[in-house]
């Protein structure tokens, strides 16, 4: 079985992110860029089941500036076989992204498509869904387990309440959580594989999309500081205020 | 001229840093505060760096090593550099005068060092021969095919934990009067040989964890299939094997002087007094700015000597600068990081302090600031005849 991991290239986890002195984004000239976390668990547990013997070929794909290829590059030293680098310099919004990546899905054919379940850029968490939607394909998000058995595959979920378990047939749409696994550092013999392992360079119009953001950004802000707390003198003024300031109760 | 790192080196980079941080930063206040690492700990770093492939990356990859060229070795160092020697130094790094063997003691010493089933440690200095090695009095006479070793060695790092001893010897004198000179003869010499001993040294002020031992000889019978290259020809496989290995010294000043000055500035970013931002105030906003400037001079001076080293560039000096400025400017920027903090750098609640005692150490081993300088100006002056 094919598997395709799709991965974005986002500001690193540890840096401190800045917003644009006019509103219109967030800072990301000068500043380290890293695979988006989330992608990391994807690439790892495609790699895992390569090594069950359950995948036989991992693709990892990334859209947008050519240093994407840099975050494919980063797959390929944690065991993806072989990248796809969709190259556009115009901002990719979930919904372009989801038709890029089902054209790519169209021709490579791949029984599954491991995906994090949202990027830490903006947190949309939309576009794993919107792939599943346009192919058709049954969808298991928030992953937290993955087990294969006669041809499907049962996904224990995240949500709310706890745990869900929903069986899906192949091929099928997977998006990681948090605890799906650990993710490995990359080895010295595969960083240096990595460099022989294709990267193939494709443009919007060769998968026939119109990557044009649909959605208008209007301004990024930070978010307001907090204020510094009152001290209440005793329980009737929390209640007193709880009631009549907060009106929770 | 590119000052950028290749992919790969980005990897290695990124690789070495992520583990350091995740796995070692965590057991490092454990270390300070017992001046041990289990060897247990020790064991399961090392497994983790093997199942890496990043064991022994210094080695020529026909011996299974890494095989990383001077430059990336140099970027992998660095990251190691980030946390203490006690903790680092089990992402093993055999020394490289082991390629040095002969195929006999290859597959005894050099390949089982590789796979991580032995450990070597290397001993030079005695206790009335420090920067004056070739002084040494630790001495072996021949008998028959043998040679009985009686003498002292101190200050031999991780020899604790050693499986082996690579130790150099005087096998005897040439020349006659002031031409004299002591022929140096180098040994790989097993724990346990009878009449060798590995005892405990002193409590060092610096990297704490990371043992320095005593090495005795007590009429200790080497064979001489024990010689690795020649008899008498000791500094010339020290020469060969082990100028580079400065360069460690010079990377990772540069790899924990990074870590001390993120931790200075982000303080200075965060601390008020006098109702602003310390970093605000002169005095500590152009301590920072000294502190990057030299931290970025001493990374280049470290890199462009590696890369001489791969381009097969003499590289005696620029090595020598590398240590000598590195390590100074470490014992700089420790300093200026507590002084940023205030009191607060001097508490154990902050790896300042740890970072400043250690940085007292790399400015004395591997060669004194001193020796360095007499090598780099030797280095100008010899061709002018001076």
């Amino acid at each position: 079985m094919k598997i395709l991991v799709p991965v974005k290239r986002v500001v690193d986890y540890n840096v401190k992110v800045r917003v644009k002195s006019d509103g219109t984004g967030v800072e990301t000239n000068g500043v380290k860029m890293s695979m988006n976390p989330f992608d990391e668990i994807a690439v790892e547990e495609a790699v895992r089941l390569k090594e069950k013997g359950i995948a036989t070929e991992i693709v990892a794909v990334s859209l947008g500036i050519p240093a994407c290829a840099e975050t494919i590059r980063t797959a390929l030293a944690m065991g993806a076989d072989r990248g796809i680098l969709v190259e556009t310099d115009v901002e990719l919004q979930p919904l372009a992204v989801a038709k890029l990546l089902a054209a790519i899905a169209a021709k490579e054919q791949p029984g599954l498509m491991i995906l994090g379940k949202q990027a830490i850029d903006d947190d949309m968490s939309a576009t794993g869904q919107m792939l599943a939607a346009f192919l058709g394909w049954p969808q298991g998000t928030f992953a937290s387990q993955l087990t294969f058995a006669d041809g499907g595959i049962t996904v224990k979920r995240e949500v709310d309440g706890g745990m869900e378990t929903v069986a899906l047939s192949l091929p099928a749409v997977i998006t990681t959580d948090l605890r799906l696994n650990e993710p490995r550092y990359a080895s010295l013999p595969n960083i240096m594989k990595a460099r022989k392992k294709p990267i193939e360079t494709l443009k919007p119009a060769d998968l026939g999309v119109d990557p044009t953001p649909r959605l208008k950004v209007l301004k990024v802000v930070e978010p307001a500081k907090r204020k510094a707390g009152v001290k209440v003198a005793d329980v009737a003024e929390l209640v007193m205020k709880l009631r009549t300031e907060a009106k929770v109760i | 001229m590119d000052f950028g790192l290749t992919e790969e080196q980005e990897l290695v980079v990124r690789t070495v840093r992520d583990f350091v941080e995740r796995e070692l930063y965590p057991l490092e206040a454990q270390v300070e505060r017992t001046g041990e690492l289990p060897r247990e700990l020790g064991r399961e770093i090392q497994d983790k760096v093997l199942a890496l492939g990043f064991y022994a990356p210094n080695i020529p990859a026909e011996f299974g090593g890494g095989g990383l060229d001077a430059v990336t070795f140099a970027l992998l160092e660095r990251e190691l550099g980030r946390t203490s020697m006690a903790l680092n130094h089990w992402w093993f790094r055999p020394s490289n005068i082991l390629c040095a063997a002969n195929a006999e003691q290859r597959d005894r010493y050099l390949l089982p060092c590789v796979r991580g089933e032995r450990i070597d440690a290397l001993a030079m200095t005695e206790p009335d021969a420090g920067s004056d090695v070739r002084g040494m009095k630790c001495f072996a006479r021949r008998d028959g095919d043998d040679w009985i070793v009686n003498g002292t060695k101190h200050f031999i790092s991780h020899a604790d934990v050693a499986d082996f001893v690579i130790v150099f010897i005087a096998t005897g004198e040439e020349g006659s009067g002031k031409q004299s000179r002591k022929r140096i003869t180098c040994f790989l010499v097993d724990r346990g040989t009878p009449g060798f001993e590995i005892r405990k040294g002193y409590n060092s002020v610096s990297h704490k964890g990371y043992h320095n031992c005593i090495l005795s000889f007590d009429d200790c019978r080497l064979p001489s299939s024990q010689i690795l290259g020649e008899e008498g020809l000791g500094f010339e496989v020290a020469n060969t094997w082990l100028y580079a290995t400065r360069i460690t010294v010079a990377t990772m000043c540069v790899g924990r002087a990074r870590r001390a000055f993120d931790i200075a500035l982000n303080y200075a970013a965060q601390r008020k007094q006098f109702g602003q931002q310390i970093g605000k105030f002169q005095g500590v906003s152009f301590k920072l700015a000294d502190m990057i400037t030299s931290i970025d001079a001493a990374d280049l001076l470290t890199l462009s000597a590696a890369w001489r080293l791969d381009k097969g560039l003499p590289a005696n000096r620029e090595i020598a600068q590398a240590k000598l400025f590195a390590s100074e400017m470490l014992a700089r920027v420790t300093d200026e990081a507590i002084q940023i903090h205030g009191g607060m750098g001097l508490m154990d609640d902050l790896p300042l302090e740890r970072f400043w005692r250690d940085a007292r150490v790399e400015r004395i081993w591997d060669g004194t600031s001193e020796i360095q300088r007499h090598i780099i100006s030797r280095d100008l002056l010899r061709p002018l005849g001076a």
